[in-house]
């Protein structure tokens, strides 16, 4: 065992972990939480449109509307993260002045993963049963009303195990920006393993990427639990 | 006072349309406990769903104290109601809110002062029973406790009129009891007018003075519960008194023999010391046609149907029946 630790492939790997992980390492996560912040920001107006806005709902829209903005959703959903990657590349240089580097990949995460959180948005919200939005619209809630003060909060649980879904496939996406020269784990597995045949250094990267995944979901799935009231016994 | 005025309502759906009501106009007098009884699918929920508007009546109008609520913008009838509010079979609590919460709920959508909404939940709460369940959340009660805090809710705002859709159908025999007892309450001790939805008659025998037969969207025969339950008219009427085709006993009576209808209504005795006693104490031999009853507690719940021989014994037998606490009897008339 002594003879692995001694070996000259581990000494230099250790070496990598030691001057490179941690940057890298806050690298993926902050490039994860601000994309899926963003995510969110854009997504869950969109769940909440189109589950208000469908025929029936609390405030149809036109249904042209709702079929284009189903529609490009689907869209952004079906194309591959790579090519989106590159597709967006004059918005990213557009919105912070380069396409390369950590700061960069926001733009196309955040791109590839709203269209996500407002599907995840609305099955979260779709989980409130109608006769409880029919409960405040009986009390004179007004449609705005009921998305702030019922809509949301009841299903404020399933909001957060779906933020969680939708952080851990952030994740996932970002090691893939190790490609296009985003930062993080991803390109030090990349840079590593890929291209210098270092794999010791490709495997820490990817368990490391694990721990990570790791730690959002048993964070969420707490906090998931903890708010939800629904599970609450005497 | 809420009069209906010709109300249909025609839902257009895929599959051609339906007509949920046909021209149905009833008049709620101010302070009355009005039952609508009806089976599945008769219409009720769009009926009661149509007086605050929640479903706009394809003709018609609803007007509510001299209002015509068809003439409101939609924050206007948002306003109106406050003062009509709505119970429901589901109970339709907020899960994730506590009882105090939720009941103060629509005083927060009324922009009342959040120290002032919680004082008035927390009295209501007491009102219904719960005062101390404020902390506790929907899942830690029971259906009938769940009940009582969505009607606290309904009260918050002192509403004028309380509307219940199937309020008990989900619960047990005692629980419903309890239930309507306090709606019974809140209607004597404040005044409130109430509309009760059912598909169950002992809902109506207990609480409602007034009741309204609908059936397949249509008001088959409304009027007072006591007459229109004693003398049924219309088949829908006749289906609900007399369940099981039970409507051929007074079409078949002998020419001599004479119907009378008793309704328990949480009396003290069983039905068969009732009969023994009558036999016993005025020397009249009734037959059971029909019996429903149920007992709950102590107490008996439900109808049966009486034959006894001639006019005198049935005068006799029904102010026997009378005499005796929660019961009431009628002498059924035979079908033209
Ligand atoms: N929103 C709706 N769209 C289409 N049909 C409806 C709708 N609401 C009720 N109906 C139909 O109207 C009829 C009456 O329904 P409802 O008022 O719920 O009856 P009840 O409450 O007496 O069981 C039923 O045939 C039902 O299918
Ligand atoms: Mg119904």
């Amino acid at each position: 065992m002594s003879e692995f630790f001694d070996s000259p492939e581990f000494q230099e790997a250790w070496e990598i972990f030691r001057t490179q992980f941690p940057l890298a390492a806050w690298e993926t996560v902050y490039v994860t939480v601000v994309s899926t912040f963003f995510a969110i920001v854009i997504g869950l107006p969109l769940g909440v449109l189109l589950v208000t806005g469908e025929k029936g709902g609390i405030r149809p829209l036109p249904s042209p509307l709702l079929k284009l903005l189903n529609w490009i959703i689907n869209i952004l959903r079906s194309v591959p993260f790579l090519i989106l990657m590159i597709l967006v590349i004059p918005l990213t240089r557009a919105l912070t002045g380069t396409a390369i580097g950590t700061t960069a990949c926001i733009v196309p995460l955040t791109a590839a993963a709203f269209p996500f959180a407002a599907r995840l948005a609305e099955s979260s919200l779709r989980e409130v049963s109608p006769e409880t939005v029919e409960m405040a619209q009986s009390m004179g809630a007004s449609p705005l009303k009921i998305i702030t003060k019922v809509l949301i909060p009841e299903s404020k649980p399933s909001l957060i195990s779906n933020a969680t879904i939708a952080i851990t496939t952030v994740l996932g996406y970002s090691a893939m920006s190790g490609i296009i020269g985003g930062g993080g784990l991803g390109k030090i597995a990349i840079n590593y393993g890929y291209y210098r045949y270092k794999y010791l250094v490709m495997i820490i990267a990817v368990v490391l990427l694990i721990i990570i995944v790791q730690l959002f979901q048993t964070v969420g799935t707490m906090l998931a639990k903890k708010t939800d009231k629904r599970l609450k016994r005497t | 006072m809420i009069e209906l005025k010709n109300i249909s309502k025609v839902f257009t759906t895929k599959d051609g349309s339906i007509e949920a009501l046909k021209n149905v106009s009833l008049t709620i007098p101010d302070g009355d406990i009005f039952g609508v009884i009806g089976l599945s699918g008769a219409g009720k929920s769009t009926l009661v769903r149509c007086i605050n508007m929640l479903e706009r009546p394809s003709s018609g109008s609803v007007v509510i104290d001299g209002t015509d609520l068809g003439s409101l913008s939609e924050k206007q009838l948002r306003s109106v109601r406050s003062q009509v509010t709505m119970i429901f079979q589901g109970f339709n609590l907020l899960l994730q809110k506590n009882c105090l919460k939720n009941v103060c709920f629509p005083l927060e959508l009324a922009g009342v002062k959040k120290s002032e909404a919680r004082q008035r939940a927390q009295e209501l709460l007491e009102l219904v029973g719960l005062g101390d369940k404020a902390k506790a959340y929907p899942s830690q009660l029971s259906g009938g406790q769940q009940q009582r805090v969505a009607i606290a809710r309904a009260l918050a705002t002192k509403p004028k009129i309380l509307l219940c859709d199937e309020a008990t159908s989900a619960l047990d025999p005692t629980t419903t009891n309890s239930i309507l007892e306090l709606i019974s309450d809140i209607n004597r001790k404040l005044g409130i007018t109430v509309v009760v939805i059912t598909h169950q008659m002992n809902v109506v025998e207990r609480i409602c003075r007034h009741v309204a037969i609908i059936d397949d969207g249509e008001v088959a025969e409304q009027g007072e519960v006591t007459q229109v339950f004693s003398q049924p008219v219309s088949a829908a009427a006749k289906q609900l008194v007399y369940p099981d085709g039970i409507s051929d006993i007074t079409a078949n009576a002998a020419q001599d023999e004479h119907i009378l209808r008793v309704v328990f209504n949480g009396a003290e005795a069983a039905k068969t010391p009732l009969i023994a006693m009558l036999a016993q104490q005025k020397g009249i031999a009734a037959n059971i046609a029909y019996a429903s009853t149920k007992s709950i507690g102590n107490k008996a719940y439900g109808s049966m149907i009486l034959s006894v021989r001639s006019k005198a014994e049935l005068t006799e037998a029904v102010g026997y029946m009378n005499s005796i606490k929660d019961i009431t009897a009628q002498e059924v008339t035979a079908n033209e």
